[in-house]
């Protein structure tokens, strides 16, 4: 995981924001967070596996789990239902218009998954699943994306030998090189085209909605 | 005698027909006929009776005839109302501050309903001190107000691939624009004390809310320090449920999921925890299938309100206010240009007020209409030199899988009956 970010920030900068009498302004407002209160809120796992606790699952008592809590919007197979989040597949559909945009297909790192289940799922009953639940869960993802075999059993051990396919995916936001020379200067005022010829109209796929008799 | 009119006045619509027919010759009792708008020849109930008294409404909401002036969603975008977005009206808003009861929502797992004395923030992570406030210890510290504009990162993101909805609502509606009390970030952050995280240059803070969705999100420290709010009034009252009271995070000029509601804790981190909202979503995938990560900042990009499609000219030709948003993430916005011929021919329009940094400046160009079709854009300008582009110069650098931070030029269509389309054009 990288710590560091492309763009080198300026350590004067980061000093001017503790320049001043400010700094050691304290108002003595608040109290300190109890050691329990902090175990409880700061469940955050990041890629580097800070914040996995101990616990292990395997693939099928996460299929038994996944069908029981996820299936319903997921699909048996995490391939989706209706306009809900498909979780597996989508291999090799990225550079393709309408990407497929899976767990398997396009997210970075393994974390996210076991962090987003952990806090936020199932939805509609967050925070209900103990962590080898999670651990579970998150095995039979990997199995339906054909990531791992079934008899794959993950733990807070092999959390980071799973290979994420689109790990090297992506790249810190580039704009500043890529586009804000292109999009900059005094631009045209007059006889900037010659003609103009309408492309495209909204009308022809009709998506809008209904306003109610306007 | 006094009298006071009991139950709903006649509509407007009713109202009119009866003055049409009483122009017909069917004069109603006891009114006072003269040549001319019977509106005014003849006395009107309001001009006669009361009004609703004082408390009639100890909260108001708009008059019955502004009724359509609300919030809409698009139903085949999400699969569930839960999760899901609806859209700011602003082809019938003026000026620039959105009233709260009509700015945009976005939710993750629904809009919770946390009280105040329910209310808590924790500060923890890499700092001296981990720290817990309620709601009152906020309001003890000194705060600030700002003016900022608020856009989801998916705002046009349906006309990516080409025009689809016919509203200034639809296309660019997820954005809202108020002015927010608050306390900086960095107050907060110091009172835990930061001398733990040490090099604070490479440090980041994770935020994130109450709800089931937690929509944590990682901010570099930089950012934390330099403008980001904990904001608990939006245009000098309470936020709304649906804006995350009692508690909001306010990220100046990035995308709006970064904007943590119900907001619950700030962890000061080493490294981004890379989150669900920071991965599989808020990521901008390109033409070849690689994804552009932590593409926070919103460029400028503006919009011509009206006329456009909910918001046609009825008034036939001659005078003309054509009028619009522009806003950039980066700076303010210094100059917005207006063509009507689909970009042949730009004039500049007329800022309401100077540019403000990181909100919404509305601009507008006073014209005559000649009756004949119009091709509008609006392209806004910053203070850094930016210049709104085109769909297709954005098209030409990141393909059309993009999603996210279309802010590329709208261009309507107006016909000679002064309606409005939304159109793409070469």
């Amino acid at each position: 995981m990288s710590k560091s970010r492309n763009r080198v920030l300026s350590a004067a900068l980061i000093a001017s924001c503790f320049a001043g009498p400010a700094l050691a302004e304290s108002f003595g407002l608040g109290r300190p967070a109890t050691p329990d209160e902090i175990a409880a809120w700061d469940l955050d796992v990041s890629p580097d596996g800070t914040g996995l606790p101990e616990g292990e699952g395997d693939v099928w008592t996460g299929e038994e789990l996944f069908e029981q809590h996820c299936a319903v919007c997921h699909g048996d197979f995490a391939e989706g239902v209706d306009n809900w989040p498909k979780l597996a597949g989508g291999f090799n559909t990225l550079d393709r218009q309408d990407p497929v945009k899976t767990v398997g297909s396009y997210w970075p790192y393994l974390s996210t998954a076991w962090d987003y289940i952990n806090r936020s799922m199932p939805f509609g009953n967050a925070q209900t699943l103990t962590a080898d639940e999670v651990y579970a869960m998150v095995a039979y993802i990997l199995y339906s994306n054909g990531l791992v075999d079934d008899d794959f059993v993950l733990s807070r051990d092999n959390f980071l030998d799973v290979e994420m396919p689109n790990a090297d995916g992506f790249f810190v936001d580039d704009r500043p090189e890529t586009e804000y020379g292109i999009f900059t200067g005094e631009p045209c005022m007059e006889n900037c085209k010659e003609n103009v010829e309408i492309t495209m109209h909204a009308r022809i796929l009709d998506v809008t909605p209904d306003e109610g008799g306007e | 005698m006094t009298f006071r009119f009991k139950g709903k006045p006649p509509s407007r619509r009713q109202f009119l027909a009866g003055a049409a027919a009483s122009t017909a010759g069917a004069i109603s009792a006891g009114a006072a006929r003269g040549e001319g708008d019977p509106l005014i020849t003849e006395p009107q109930y309001w001009a006669q009776g009361f009004g609703d008294p004082v408390d009639e409404a100890p909260y108001g909401l708009p008059i019955e005839f502004e009724s359509d002036v609300i919030r809409r969603n698009v139903d085949w975008l999400t699969a569930d109302t839960i999760s899901s977005v609806n859209f700011t009206p602003i082809h019938a808003l003026d000026g620039t501050i959105t009233p709260q009861g009509c700015a945009f929502e976005r939710h993750h797992s629904g809009a919770i309903e946390l009280s105040k004395p329910d209310y808590r923030l924790m500060i923890n992570g890499l700092v001296d001190t981990p720290l817990v406030f309620s709601y009152n210890d906020l309001e003890r510290f000194p705060r600030e107000n700002h003016v900022y504009f608020c856009e989801c990162a998916a705002n046009s993101g349906m006309e990516w691939a080409g025009a689809q909805l016919n509203g200034a609502q639809f296309t660019h509606g997820m954005i809202h624009n108020m002015e927010y009390t608050g306390v900086p970030l960095k107050t907060l952050l110091q009172e835990a004390g930061l001398d733990a995280a040490g090099d604070l240059s490479d440090k980041w803070v994770y935020v994130e809310g109450a709800d089931a969705s937690s929509n944590g999100r990682s901010i570099p420290m930089e950012k934390a320090l330099e403008d980001c709010l904990v904001a608990f009034k939006a245009n000098g009252e309470a936020l709304r449920k649906e804006h995350g009271y009692p508690v909001r995070l306010v990220v100046p000029g990035w995308e709006g999921n970064m904007w943590v509601k119900w907001l619950r804790r700030v962890k000061v981190t080493d490294g981004p925890v890379e989150s669900r909202e920071e991965t599989s979503k808020y990521t901008d995938t390109m033409a070849d299938g690689t994804s552009r990560k932590w593409t926070w900042v919103m460029d400028a990009k503006s919009v011509v309100t009206s006329p456009s499609p909910q918001s046609p000219i009825t008034h036939g030709k001659g005078p003309l206010v054509i009028s619009g948003l522009a806003w950039s993430g980066r700076g303010a916005i210094t100059r917005v240009d207006v063509t009507k011929d689909g970009g042949k021919t730009w004039q500049t329009a007329r800022l309401a007020k100077p540019g403000e940094k990181r909100a919404l400046t509305r601009f507008y160009l006073d014209t005559e209409w000649d009756g004949e079709e119009m091709l509008l854009q609006s392209r806004a300008m910053d203070d850094t030199g930016y210049v709104q582009p085109t769909k297709d110069q954005l098209r030409e650098v990141r393909g059309l899988n993009s999603v996210y931070h279309n802010n590329g030029i709208q261009t309507w269509l107006i016909n000679s009956d002064g309606k409005a389309e939304n159109v793409e054009v070469s």
